[in-house]
């Protein structure tokens, strides 16, 4: 079936030329300096670099935050989908895909617009304090919720997948019979069987925070990928520099989860 | 056991005395519907109640009214609104073009690990967007990009910070998406039918037109669908790249929460913001139900 004529390997050549090109070139744009030949400078003062290990924990700790936030309000709420209320199955399902049809700028919008009535409106009310409380520049919990919005569909989706493989009921049934209390039942027999859909559902979430520049710049913090874009209109090497090994590590992690949940495809007829 | 098991599945959902007693389904459904109804729910309903409200200048009294979303469909909005709409609409059909071709030389090859490889890589760079695309791609085509200065592009009046540097850019994250979405049609596509054709008579051209192409169809304008509403809704990268030099709503949404905007127009950002809803709306409206005709196929 497979021939190997020329076509095959100019398409190949030129999607490998396309792809590799820009990293390459943007290692030697950080290594190369005009005048200054060969230095590793940029590398060597990342670390050092105002900001840097500071809006980089951000990103970690609002990644591990919704991670958590969304994986508690996502695994129970899916198990007992399966295991009853058949009717409310439809309307989580929408509910899970409804920020996909909502831009990030369009749901920043949105959010900046409420976040405004928390000085206009609501000055004098308990109210306020918890607006003032959700933005807190060290640990800004708005960005969490909005993160755990826009990681629903993911999640869903990973869940959803991990769900359909095993049968809750009667994994749930045998526990239950066994003696297992119900929090037993799933800690014990239903998580052990979702590992590849939770770790798959936390390293998408991991990936999604640890880029997000759209909600975070719009309402004024300072996670990794704003700082990386506002170190590159004076600092044009170090920013390379820091794009190159986040898209390293964001890779790496990627690969991992590859590796990690398997791709599941379907068996190919082709001899 | 088997007979609970069975009783539970035919039982009437809700009446049930069973299900009662082993803890009601819905309570744990509870969170995160209020979840997604504060998080979610409020900042949709405030944009959608902003997009409607005009503030009168003189009173301070508002009234609802289409204003905005007039106002979001002239000059310089509109420009940026059909600006927006023309480079997602260039990516995505050069994206799909350009993946369809690469995703066929993959699924085809006999050599599996260049598969596992290709997609592998194609998810990892379908997901890579924002701020570091938008710098690898200025250090190497910018205007001190390390292609630009060696290959003396800049003679030849080539400028990244254009619609078309955007479109080189875009196609970074879209033909790998193309890829993604493609590749389970292509592996649908049985040798057996090819086979067939052939047996019959049918040239390579006749197998592509009437057997290949109409399978594949439903994938494809999927696959254009989402690459479009993917390029439309990204912001990250333009804004890092171009600034404000491109036309894009995007930047202009951004622009205008940031308070760049004409006295009384703060909530052209918010009809803007529902311009950008109402076209993903109908690209998934699009798209999902071709997902399912395409699926069809796949089984």
């Amino acid at each position: 079936m497979a021939r190997l004529n020329p076509w095959r390997w100019v398409v190949l050549g030129l999607a490998a030329l396309y792809f590799l090109v820009p990293l390459a070139a943007s290692v030697v744009f950080t290594v190369d300096v005009p005048g200054q030949g060969v230095t590793f400078d940029a590398y060597s003062q990342i670390v050092s670099a105002d900001g840097f290990v500071s809006s980089l924990l951000l990103s970690l700790e609002l990644a591990l935050a919704t991670i958590a936030i969304v994986l508690l309000l996502m695994v129970p709420a899916m198990v007992a989908l399966r295991l009853g209320a058949p009717r409310l199955r439809p309307v989580v399902e929408v509910i899970c895909q409804l920020p996909l049809v909502v831009p990030p700028i369009a749901f920043v919008a949105g959010i900046s617009t409420v976040l405004k009535w928390g000085p206009d409106h609501l000055s004098r009310t308990p109210l306020f304090e918890t607006f003032v409380a959700i933005q807190n520049p060290d640990f800004p919990f708005v960005l969490v919720m909005a993160y755990v919005v826009m990681a629903l569909p993911f999640v869903h989706r990973s869940l959803d997948a991990g769900l359909r493989a095993i049968d809750v009921r009667t994994l749930v049934e045998a526990a239950r019979s066994c003696g297992a209390s119900w929090p037993q039942a799933l800690v014990r027999t239903v998580l052990p069987n979702l590992r590849g859909a939770l770790l798959n559902a936390a390293f998408l979430t991991l990936a999604l925070v640890l880029g997000e520049f759209t909600v975070a710049q719009l309402l004024g913090f300072q996670p990794f990928a704003v700082w990386i874009y506002s170190v590159g209109g004076s600092q044009a090497q170090l920013s390379v520099a820091v794009s190159v090994l986040s898209l390293l590590v964001t890779w790496a992690l990627l690969l991992a989860l590859a590796g990690v949940g398997g791709r599941t495809r379907t068996a190919s007829s082709r001899g | 056991m088997t007979a609970t098991l069975t009783g539970v599945d035919v039982a009437p959902p809700v009446a049930s005395a069973k299900r009662r007693r082993r803890a009601p389904g819905w309570l744990a459904v509870v969170p995160l519907l209020v979840f997604t109804a504060i998080a979610f729910g409020i900042p949709a309903l405030a944009m959608l109640n902003g997009a409607f409200s005009v503030k009168d200048q003189a009173t301070g009294a508002s009234s609802y009214s289409t204003e905005n979303l007039t106002a979001s469909l002239h000059g310089a909005y509109l420009t940026a609104l059909v600006g927006s709409v023309k480079l997602s609409a260039v990516s995505a059909g050069l994206g799909a073009l350009l993946g369809l071709p690469l995703a066929q030389v993959v699924v085809t090859s006999r050599f599996r690990a260049l598969r596992e490889a290709v997609l592998t890589a194609s998810g990892v760079l379908a997901n890579f967007g924002g701020v570091p695309l938008a710098f690898a791609f200025v250090a190497t085509l910018g205007n001190a990009g390390v292609l630009t200065v060696h290959l003396g592009l800049k003679d030849t009046g080539w400028d990244l910070y254009s619609f078309w540097g955007l479109v080189i850019v875009y196609l970074y994250f879209l033909i790998p998406l193309m890829v993604l979405t493609i590749t389970p049609a292509l592996e649908g596509l049985r040798s057996q039918w090819r086979e067939a054709a052939q047996n019959n008579g049918a040239t390579a051209v006749q197998y592509w037109r009437h057997i290949a192409l109409p399978v594949l169809l439903p994938s494809l304008l999927g696959g254009l669908v989402l690459l479009f509403g993917s390029a439309f809704a990204a912001y990250a990268t333009a804004a890092a790249m171009v600034g404000s030099s491109v036309p894009l709503v995007t930047l202009q949404i951004a622009d205008a929460i940031s308070g760049n905007v004409l006295v009384g127009q703060e909530n052209v950002a918010l009809a803007l913001s529902l311009d950008m809803v109402l076209v993903a709306g109908l690209v998934m409206a699009v798209y999902l139900p071709l997902q399912r005709r395409s699926a069809r196929w796949l089984a």
